[in-house]
């Protein structure tokens, strides 16, 4: 079979991707190897329970009638209208660190508010820092990256309120350890800071069934359980696309989202030797509880909380298991949603250390797991409500579950800390999309997708 | 189809893309993005609608044609005149 673009992955970016290609006449084709849709956002059932992986909440909130920022842009690009995601609006968010707490919610004034009260000697720079951000062409491809540690602190002169900034930005879309890439670190700060979090009623399958039915209703394919194994390269160029059921696909270009490494490993021309290219580190266990209450009627209406609890806040892969000194608490239920879901629910998220979970043998890993949630709770009850005699249920994964389903080197959630932005390779018809092109979060995801069918096929012919 | 034809399916086509802006008073001689909020992602597509309507080709190099209304006229006009 022949297909103008093949696209790898039926996550956001590659849905995003088809919708656009799809929608102008292209025959587009997405192989996706899980039997699910969604990628590193996807969603699953136990116990009778439905839980989400990847989106906490999603960023880039911004209400309808705003036209210039990504999220109304997302929608233009696929031809939706803004109540397809039926997105509800958090209620507020928090930043809690030892001595200090910022709170945020979807009003920026807010924020810019918090910080000038906690933190009153700070308030100039802090409006500094601001100008900087905002004068920041950060879509641009093709800018030299730049520390944004660096940047921050040239600007910022007290370290905690830096690391309190950058605690939430790093746990919702950086690759890297300890630093940000400076473009990356101001598209955080826009959609979490600047426009805010929201979820559907429904959580990641709303999105990820409007995405799909959008991309068939324009005569999209799309085939699940169908890896690729291997991209058969020719005179510069993928010849053809062989899947783990045999068949053999050919198209004129070739979109992944597989990560870039990733991708790389399945080119037939592939030199393990000679290949160099940094693979991501940072991945996590995530604890998710169902509760027997509603978490507000035990007095806790945060949204999401992110803590850190050491002096220094550490983004890094940890050298135990799971690093449990900082984190991310996300409440589904503490959204402003019509009506209540259906059961009380906390999701927490620690960094975690691939390595080391994955060597352990299957006996030890389940009681490693039971282990870690244990200290994980003990933790994160000094920053909220004591939940513990509320929880009925409870499902964990780690960074080995997040490599089995999404095939991530390392289960690192946000990729390579390299990324190639312009989204090209060596190949002249092939093209990276999604995480490791480079813009993170699930807008950006999408954003990525769309971009790359723009640039490299609807643009080129 | 006609030059007035031609500005009419140009502006149905950013109407489509941007619905909520007031197109009434487009002036023909400005660049559109300088009086509309039309990002180049918006651009794009009208390009993308040309050709998905009416299978008409628009190079990368061409764009620059397409920036005023009154210019979009003259260079669509012998693409589209049999249509």
């Amino acid at each position: 079979m022949h297909y103008d673009v093949l696209i790898i992955g039926a996550g956001m970016s590659g849905l995003a991707a088809g919708i656009r290609l799809a929608y102008y006449s292209k025959r587009a084709c997405i192989v996706e190897k899980h039997y699910r849709v969604g990628g590193l956002n996807s969603f699953y059932n136990l116990g009778g329970y439905k839980f989400d992986v990847g989106l906490h909440a999603m960023t880039n909130y911004v209400p309808k009638g705003v036209r210039l920022a990504p999220l109304p842009k997302l929608f233009r690009q696929l031809k939706l209208k803004a109540e397809d995601f039926a997105l509800c609006p958090q209620r507020m968010s928090v930043i809690k660190f030892p001595d200090k707490t910022l709170r945020f919610n979807n009003a920026f004034d807010f924020f810019v508010q918090e910080v000038a009260d906690s933190f009153p000697r700070q308030a100039d720079n802090f409006r500094k820092l601001l100008k900087t951000i905002f004068e920041y062409d950060e879509l641009n491809l093709y800018a030299k990256p730049i520390s944004a540690r660096e940047v921050v602190s040239s600007i910022i002169s007290d370290p905690l309120l830096s690391d309190m900034i950058f605690c939430p930005l790093m746990f919702y879309g950086n690759a890297q350890e300890n630093d940000m890439e400076f473009a990356q670190f101001v598209i955080m700060f826009k959609s979490i800071f600047c426009e805010g979090f929201a979820r559907p009623q429904a959580g990641v399958r709303q999105i990820l069934d409007v995405l799909v039915k959008k991309y068939k209703a324009f005569g999209g394919e799309l085939k699940m359980r169908c890896a690729v194994t291997s991209l058969k390269c020719v005179n510069g160029k993928v010849e053809s696309i062989l899947l783990e059921n045999g068949e053999t696909l050919t198209a004129d270009r070739i979109l992944s989202s597989a990560g870039y490494v990733e991708t790389m490993r399945l080119l037939s021309d592939y030199d393990s030797a000679s290949f160099k290219h940094d693979v991501g580190k940072i991945s996590c266990m995530e604890s998710i509880m169902v509760l027997d209450t509603e978490p507000a009627k035990m007095g806790y209406n945060t949204t999401v909380t992110f803590f850190n609890n050491s002096d220094k806040f550490n983004y890094r892969k940890p050298d135990e298991l799971v690093d449990v000194s900082s984190g991310v608490i996300c409440c589904p239920n503490n959204f402003q949603f019509e009506k209540p879901l259906p059961e009380g629910m906390i999701r927490i998220t620690n960094l975690a250390n691939f390595d080391l979970w994955n060597r352990l043998a299957e006996k030890e890993y389940k009681a490693q797991k039971t282990a870690w949630l244990e200290i994980t709770l003990k933790e994160v009850v000094k920053f909220i409500p004591d939940f513990r005699d509320s929880i009925i249920f409870t499902d964990i994964f780690t960074p080995k579950t997040i490599h089995r389903f999404t095939g991530h080197i390392n289960g690192a959630v946000y990729g390579t800390p390299n990324k190639i932005k312009t989204g090209r390779t060596h190949l002249d018809n092939l093209f990276i999309c999604g995480t490791d092109q480079g813009f993170l979060g699930i807008v950006g995801a999408m954003l990525s997708g769309i971009s790359m069918a723009n640039f490299h096929v609807l643009q080129k012919i | 189809m006609t030059k007035e034809q031609i500005k009419d399916t140009i502006l149905k086509i950013i109407a489509q893309i941007i619905p909520d802006e007031d197109l009434s008073n487009l002036k023909g001689d400005i660049p559109i993005r300088e009086q509309v909020e039309l990002d180049s992602m918006d651009f794009l597509d009208i390009i993308m609608e040309l050709r998905k309507r009416y299978g008409i080709e628009v190079p990368e190099d061409d764009y620059i044609h397409l920036a005023t209304l009154d210019s979009s006229v003259a260079y669509l006009e012998p693409r589209m005149r049999e249509l």
